[in-house]
């Protein structure tokens, strides 16, 4: 059974999205509770899965239809490559927790509370929700590279779905640009796989890398160099990296909340993941650094990124489009710390690790953004004012995101910049340090803005603002406001999550670091 | 004039029958892919947008196809009596060790070169679905904003997202 859990964790999302779509359109009311299962099923999955390789210290491997390396059928070996292997390492077990995670707590999210309209779309939603999860922990358990693109697609055609559905024109345009733009990237990493298959004639990643370590001829051909920038290229369109982010703020800004709550903590997060696993294990640290050395221009490309990010988030007034903006700085932290060229790969864990601790971070200030939106009808930042008061406790889950974002100790988002920081001082890369640094003093700047308007406001909130007021209610308008224990009960859990990773992050990273020492040559 | 055109038309039949014609069916994919990207930027109308998008897409399912296609070779599927008449010199009568001891002595002895390579193949299979699922997204999405919108033509859309003249739906 154990070993299987590694395929139950795929498939489980994937038949959930078929009873979806199946019993859903008779009742609406069978849509939760089979989309809540299967995604509790893929939790248990990641989470045993992780147990497994945390315990034993080895790859979990399962091959479908099982077709496995080394197994003899009618007198022949079958040799690696020949099924579809799906593993989970010290790499990807985590992400697998994280998209698991976040999944479900967004599922929980999205119920909608009795008597509203627009329930003719329940059961769309959540089967697209369902094909989401599936691509999303398909392309991070997968080790074939054509598979990687079946399952990216997977998951980007559910995603413009989800943003295409919602009730504001604006975002159909944008999920139409995102349809465009998303294409084009995953068609430059099909042709990238293309080139390496056709130099190495295999699509399995261990497979690839083995051939590229073996053989100088593949190592040092034009052919591999192709592939590997058309496939980074299609990595940097589907995340967002700084030159293409077009398509990214519109599209998270103008789709439904509970769409853009999974959407944008997960889609570019786990594009990340998939540039770094091309990195690390299909054409190893030691091509991509050496053979390949454009660690240069990519960190200073992921520094203009940063920066273009925070002075485009300080520009905005409208919440999520502001967030967004924040997202495409991410992304250069991430793309800008695997970059990093220093010896005992402290950039590259810090990426790592700032993939899982920016899911959470994102998660926790969309989460709180969005049941601000449908309480409050926040959309602008002047709509926050004295939104302290009237909704204390959603406030509290949006400062702990706040805080990660800003880069406070206890939470992870200090801990991810402590080590990308690390990574950037050992490599020689000051600019990358000091665009870190300047971003989280626009972080700053940009949520204590907040805060201020948040908290002080220019108007008082009506009513008398004495602090002893939660404990009466006493103001029915101001009860009302606050969100039902479906949006507050997820949001604190991220927002303890948070706390959580940080507090753990020496074991965290030791996990983490455990992949980067076997594969990448590095020190352990 | 006449010699510089002279030397003009050498090097372009040089170019084609040295580099263009040893590989062909990179040139005519690259081309392809390249009029699908052109269609992509330049084009407004976002129906000629996804035209584009097509012809981008199937440029690389050309390309994977051409990765498996050998001179000579026939389709990957086993056969007796080509395999037989095709090159009965080659050939040679198959031991049951070679067939993983399955032989009845009816087999021959394969030979890769003569079968095409049928993955990239069916790998396009699977590209050609996902490209149509894509398509149909895209149309589907193309048809919401035509209803909203009234028109077709990016720039209009992007002038009446200024004005704010489109169907609220709020």
């Amino acid at each position: 059974m154990i070993d299987q859990l590694p395929v139950i964790c795929v498939l489980s999302p994937l038949f959930g999205a078929l009873f979806v779509a199946l019993f859903g359109s008779r009742s609406h009311s069978a849509c939760f509770p089979i989309a809540i299962v299967s995604l509790v099923i893929s939790l248990i999955c990641a989470i045993g899965c992780t147990q497994q390789v945390f315990t034993t210290g080895q790859a979990m491997d399962y091959f479908v239809g099982g077709w496995g390396a080394g197994k003899v059928v009618e007198g022949v070996e079958i040799p690696l490559g020949f099924g579809i292997q799906l593993r989970v390492d010290h790499l990807n077990a985590l992400v697998l927790c994280i998209i698991g995670i976040a999944v479900l707590l967004v599922s929980i999210f999205a119920i909608r509370p009795q008597g509203e309209k627009d329930t003719e779309k329940t059961h769309y939603f959540y089967s697209l929700f369902l094909m989401l999860a599936c691509g999303l922990f398909g392309q991070t358990i997968t080790r074939d590279a054509f598979n990687l693109f079946v399952l990216v697609e997977v998951s980007s055609l559910a995603s413009y779905g989800l943003i295409a559905m919602g009730s504001s024109p604006r975002g159909t345009v944008a999920a139409f640009n995102y349809i465009i733009m998303g294409t084009v990237g995953a068609s430059f990493y099909l042709l990238g796989v293309g080139y390496l298959y056709l130099k190495t004639g295999t699509l399995n990643m261990d497979g690839i890398r083995q051939v590229i370590e073996l053989s100088p001829d593949v190592a040092d051909s034009r052919s591999v160099m192709v592939a590997f920038i058309l496939i980074m290229l299609g990595m940097w369109i589907k995340m967002a990296f700084f030159p293409l982010y077009g398509w990214l703020p519109n599209a998270y800004s103008y789709c439904p909340s509970s769409a853009g709550a999974v959407l944008a903590p997960l889609m570019t997060k786990v594009s990340v993941y998939v540039m770094i696993r091309m990195m690390i294990t299909v054409f190893g640290l030691e091509w991509v650094f050496e053979s390949f050395d454009w660690s240069a221009l990519i960190v200073w490309l992921a520094v203009i990124a940063i920066f273009a990010g925070s002075v485009f988030a300080l520009a905005q007034n409208e919440l999520k489009k502001m967030l967004c903006y924040l997202i495409v700085a991410e992304v250069g932290y991430m793309v800008g710390g695997a970059w990093l060229a220093d010896a005992d790969r402290w950039g590259l864990t810090g990426a790592i690790y700032h993939i899982l601790a920016d899911a959470l971070m994102t998660l926790c200030l969309f989460l709180a953004v969005a049941t601000f939106a449908k309480r409050a009808g926040v959309i602008k930042l002047d709509d926050l004012d004295g939104l302290f008061k009237k909704m204390p406790l959603t406030m509290v889950g949006f400062i702990v995101g706040a805080l990660a974002m800003i880069g406070v100790p206890p939470t992870c988002g200090f801990f991810s910049k402590f080590y990308l920081i690390r990574g950037g001082i050992e490599s020689g890369r000051w600019e990358f340090v000091i665009a870190l640094l300047v971003s989280s003093l626009v972080n700053a700047i940009l949520f204590f803005r907040i805060f201020e308007i948040a908290y002080f406001g220019s108007s008082p909130p009506e009513g008398h603002g004495h602090h002893d007021d939660e404990e009466h209610g006493e103001t029915t308008a101001r009860r009302g406001l606050e969100a039902p224990l479906t949006s507050l009960v997820p949001l604190w859990i991220t927002a303890a999550l948070i706390i959580g990773l940080g507090l753990m992050n020496g074991q965290v990273v030791e996990f983490i670091r455990k992949t980067v020492g076997l594969l990448g040559g590095g020190a352990a | 004039m006449v010699d510089f055109i002279e030397i003009f038309v050498e090097r372009v039949v040089h170019f084609i029958e040295n580099v263009v014609q040893p590989h062909f069916n990179y040139w005519s994919y690259v081309v392809l892919m390249m009029i699908g990207l052109w269609g992509l930027i330049a084009k407004r109308n976002l129906i000629k947008k996804l035209i584009g998008l097509s012809i981008f897409q199937t440029a690389i399912i050309l390309f994977y196809v051409s990765l498996g296609v050998k001179a000579d070779a026939t389709i990957p599927v086993f056969d007796y009596e080509a395999e037989k008449s095709k090159s009965a010199a080659v050939v040679l009568p198959a031991e049951p060790s070679e067939m993983g001891g399955k032989s009845d002595g009816k087999y021959k002895k394969i030979d890769p070169d003569h079968y095409a390579n049928p993955l990239p193949h069916v790998l396009m299979l699977t590209a050609i679905v996902v490209g149509v699922a894509t398509l149909g997204v895209a149309l589907a999405v193309a048809q919401s904003i035509f209803k909203d919108f009234g028109t077709l033509e990016e720039h209009e859309i992007l002038e009446k997202i200024k004005t704010g003249d489109y169907v609220k739906h709020d």
